[in-house]
C-alpha cells in the first residue's frame, strides 16, 4: 500500500526524465568532480583561519603599542594605583577594579531580573502576551549605549541622588560600602545603568534556552506530582549551562561597555570601597584620554590598558568555557 | 508631444535643466582653469575647540577662491601634532603649544600661527543664589580644586563675594574626563597662581585631579553642573554663552575682578604681546592688564616654514592672511576672541616667512 505513494516535490535526480537538467548537472558540466567541495572547505577554512590570525594580530600590535610602558613600570602597572598623565606615573589597579566591581554589580542586578522575565515568558505567560513582551524586551538590546548614558544623566543619576542613595545611606550608613558622597554618579549607578543595558541579552538568550527545554521534561515532573514552581526548577536545572552561556554573554558586553558607563561613573581613578563614589574602567579610560595622549609613554601605557582589558575578557571567557563544561558533564541538556 | 507619457513630460525639462547646468558648470570650471588655477584640497588635523570657526573660514574662504577646498578633522590638539609630525596633513590645529621636544623630533621647522583666541571660565550652580554672579580668585580656584576648600561659605569664598549669601553646603568639583585643550589652559592657568598646584598637580590635557568627578566633555561637564546642586565645573567661554551658563568674575594679575567676555579675552593677549617670543609659542593666562581676563589662550595653526608642493604651499598661506585678516571678523560672531593688531603683525611675519624652495610664498 505505501511502497506505491510519491511525494510529491521529489527532486529529479540528475540526468532524469524532465525538460531541463538539474543544477548539479550543469555545475559538474562546467568543473571536474569535486572542485566545488574543494573551494568550498578551503574557502571557509581560510575564514576560520582569518579570524584567529586577527586575534593574534590584535594581540601582537597592542604589545608592539606598549613596550615602552612595559618596560618603564613593568608589572607594578598591574598594581600601582596612581595615574597621573602630567607626572607621567601611570597604573592600571583602579580602573580594573572598577571595570571589575561595576560589572559584577550589573550581573548582580540583571541576572536575578533577566531570569524572571525568561521563566514568565515560557513557563507562565500566554503565548498571546510572550511574544510582543519578549520583541519589546529586544528592542531595549537596539537602543545605542550613548542614549542610555543619556538617559544615566539626566534621569536615573537624579533620581538615585534625590530618593534612593540618601535613605539607603541613612538606613545602612554603617557599612563602609554605603559611605561617601551620594552626587548620582558612581560605580553604583554605572552597575545599574550596565544592568539595563545587559538585561535585554541576557533575557533573550535564557528564553530562548529554556524555550529548547523538552516538554517531556516538564510533563514528568507534572507526572510525579510536582508543582509550577518544581517543575520550573526542574526546567532551569535542565538549562543551566545554556543559562550560564547567557550571564556571560552579558558580562562580556558590561566589561566592554564605554560610552554609557563614562557619562555616569565619574571618572575617577580611585580604589576605594564606597560603592556610591566616583571609579573609573579601563575602556572609559581608553576612550576619554586616547585622543590627546601626545607622549609617547602616555599612549603606551593606555594602549598596555587595552591590553589588559583583552586578557581580562580573555580569562572569563575560559572560565565560562570550564563552568559550562563542569555543569554539563554527564548530562545532555538545552544549550544556547 | 502630446502622446508623449507623462513621465517624460516631466522629465524632458528636468533633463534640459541639468544639461544646461553642466555646461555652465563646464565654463565656470574652464573659466578658473583660464586663470591658471587648478584644485587644490588641503587636508588638516587638531583642536576642536576652534572647529566651529575654522568650518566657517573654510566654507567661506572656499566661496571666494573655488579652486582652494579644505579637509580638517578635529581630532584633539595631540592628534593634530601627531599628524603633522607624521606628515599626513598638510597643517594642524592645536590649543597647546609643541614642546621643545615635539619641535625636535617633527622632520622639519614648524611654525606656530595664532589663528583666533579662546577663554576658559567657571561655572556653577548654587540653587540658593539667584542672579548674583561669583567672583572667583586665582587662590580661592585652586583651593577648591586642589580641595583645601571643601565649602561655599569658606572665609576666602565669602571675601571675595561680599554681600553674596553663600551657602554652608559641600562643593562638588567637577573636572573634564577626557584629555583636552580646554583642561591644558584651566590647568596651565592654575599652575601659574598656586605653587602648591603646579607642585602637586601640574598641567596638561589630563591630570591627576586631587578631588571630585570628571564627566565627558563640555557637554558632560556642563550636565554634570546644572544636575548637580552647589557644583563647580569649568567650561570654554563660547560653550558657557551659547547654553547662557552661569559665570563667574576671575581675578587677574592686577588684582581686578574680571568678567570674561570676547573683549575682556582680546585683552589679555594684547597685554602679553610685548612679551611674546619669537616662535609666538606663549602661555597667555594669568596675563598683565588691568582689563584682561585671566584664563584665556591663543590657538594655533601648526604648519611646515618650507613647504614641499608649491601649489598647497601658496595655497595655504594665501588662506592663513585671509584668516588671520579678513577671518578675524567672522570670529566674535561665533564667540571667539579675535586676534589683537600687535599679535596680527607677528603673524604677518610668520607668514610671509613660509617658503617653497627658499623663496617666500605669500606674495601680497
Amino acid at each position: 500500500m505505501a511502497s506505491s505513494i510519491t511525494p510529491p516535490n521529489t527532486y529529479e535526480p540528475a540526468g532524469g526524465p524532465g525538460p531541463f537538467p538539474s543544477v548539479g548537472a550543469r555545475t559538474r558540466a562546467l568543473f571536474p568532480s569535486g572542485f566545488g567541495d574543494w573551494v568550498f572547505k578551503y574557502s571557509t577554512l581560510l575564514f576560520a583561519i582569518g579570524i584567529a590570525g586577527l586575534v593574534v594580530a590584535i594581540i601582537v600590535s597592542m604589545a608592539q603599542n606598549s613596550t615602552l610602558s612595559v618596560a618603564k613600570f613593568g608589572w607594578s602597572f598591574l598594581t600601582n594605583t596612581t595615574w597621573d598623565p602630567v607626572h607621567e606615573q601611570f597604573g592600571a589597579a583602579a580602573f580594573t577594579y572598577g571595570t571589575v566591581v561595576s560589572s559584577v554589580l550589573a550581573l548582580l542586578f540583571a541576572v536575578p531580573v533577566s531570569l524572571g522575565i525568561a521563566v514568565f515568558l515560557v513557563e507562565q505567560a500566554p503565548r498571546r502576551l510572550s511574544y510582543p513582551v519578549s520583541f519589546l524586551i529586544q528592542l531595549l538590546a537596539a537602543i545605542p549605549s550613548v542614549v542610555y548614558g543619556m538617559w544615566g544623566i539626566f534621569v536615573l543619576a537624579p533620581l538615585l541622588r534625590t530618593y534612593v542613595y540618601p535613605p539607603i545611606q541613612s538606613a545602612l550608613g554603617f557599612l563602609p560600602i554605603f559611605q561617601g558622597p551620594t552626587n548620582g554618579l558612581g560605580l553604583m549607578t554605572a552597575g545599574l545603568i550596565l544592568a539595563v543595558m545587559i538585561v535585554p541579552i541576557v533575557t533573550a538568550v535564557s528564553t530562548d534556552v529554556l524555550r529548547a527545554v523538552p516538554d517531556t521534561q516538564r510533563e514528568a515532573a507534572f507526572a510525579m506530582g510536582a508543582t509550577k514552581w518544581e517543575t520550573t526548577q526542574v526546567v532551569l536545572g535542565a538549562a543551566r549551562s545554556g543559562i550560564s552561556g547567557a550571564v556571560i554573554l552579558g558580562l562580556g558586553r558590561a566589561i566592554g561597555e564605554t560610552m554609557a558607563v563614562t557619562m555616569v561613573i565619574g571618572n575617577r581613578p580611585e580604589i576605594s570601597e564606597h560603592l556610591f563614589g566616583p571609579s573609573y574602567t579601563i575602556s572609559a579610560a581608553i576612550a576619554n584620554e586616547f585622543t590627546e595622549a601626545t607622549s609617547e609613554l602616555y599612549r603606551h601605557s593606555l594602549v598596555e590598558l587595552g591590553l589588559i582589558l583583552f586578557i581580562i575578557t580573555f580569562v572569563i571567557n575560559v572560565l565560562a568555557r570550564l563552568l559550562v563544561w563542569t555543569v554539563t558533564r554527564g548530562q545532555g541538556s538545552a544549550r544556547a | 508631444m502630446s502622446r508623449m507619457p507623462s513621465v517624460f513630460r516631466v522629465l524632458l525639462p528636468l533633463a534640459l535643466l541639468s544639461c544646461t547646468g553642466l555646461i555652465l558648470a563646464g565654463c565656470k570650471d574652464a573659466s578658473s582653469n583660464n586663470s591658471g588655477a587648478s584644485e587644490v584640497r588641503l587636508q588638516g588635523a587638531g583642536a576642536t575647540f576652534p572647529n566651529p570657526l575654522y568650518q566657517k573660514w573654510f566654507s567661506e574662504y572656499n566661496k571666494l577662491h573655488s579652486n582652494a577646498k579644505f579637509d580638517y578633522q578635529s581630532i584633539g590638539s595631540g592628534g593634530g601634532i601627531k599628524q603633522i609630525s607624521s606628515n599626513t596633513v598638510d597643517f594642524a590645529g592645536s590649543d597647546a603649544t609643541m614642546t621643545d621636544q615635539q619641535l625636535q623630533e617633527a622632520p622639519a621647522e614648524l611654525l606656530h600661527i595664532p589663528s583666533v583666541l579662546g577663554a576658559v571660565v567657571m561655572t556653577y550652580n548654587i540653587p540658593t543664589l539667584s542672579g548674583t554672579s561669583l567672583k572667583f580668585s586665582g587662590d580661592t580656584i585652586s583651593g577648591i580644586y586642589l580641595g583645601n576648600i571643601k565649602k561655599w561659605n569658606d572665609p576666602k569664598l565669602v571675601a571675595d563675594n561680599p554681600g553674596v549669601n553663600l551657602p554652608a553646603a559641600d562643593i562638588t568639583v567637577v573636572s573634564r574626563s577626557d584629555g583636552s585643550g580646554t583642561t591644558a589652559i584651566f590647568t596651565d592657568y592654575l599652575s601659574k597662581v598656586s605653587p602648591e598646584w603646579k607642585d602637586k598637580v601640574g598641567a596638561g590635557t589630563s591630570v591627576k585631579w586631587p578631588v571630585g568627578l570628571s564627566a565627558k566633555g563640555s557637554e558632560g561637564v556642563t550636565g554634570q553642573v546644572k544636575q548637580s546642586p552647589n557644583s563647580i565645573g569649568y567650561v570654554e567661554l563660547i560653550y558657557a554663552e551659547q547654553n547662557k551658563l552661569p559665570y563667574a568674575d576671575v581675578k587677574n594679575a592686577a588684582g581686578q575682578f574680571v568678567r570674561p567676555s570676547i573683549q575682556t579675552v582680546t585683552n589679555a593677549a594684547a597685554g602679553s604681546a610685548s612679551s611674546i617670543p619669537a616662535d609666538l609659542r606663549v602661555s597667555i593666562t594669568n596675563a598683565p592688564g588691568t582689563d584682561a581676563y585671566p584664563i584665556s589662550t591663543f590657538t594655533y595653526f601648526l604648519v611646515y616654514k618650507d613647504q614641499k608642493d608649491q601649489a598647497k604651499g601658496k595655497a595655504l598661506v594665501d588662506f592663513l592672511w585671509w584668516a588671520t585678516h579678513d577671518g578675524q571678523k567672522m570670529a566674535p560672531d561665533l564667540i571667539y576672541a579675535p586676534l589683537p593688531a600687535e599679535v596680527v603683525q607677528k603673524d604677518e611675519e610668520k607668514i610671509r616667512s613660509i617658503t617653497y624652495q627658499g623663496s617666500p610664498l605669500y606674495k601680497g
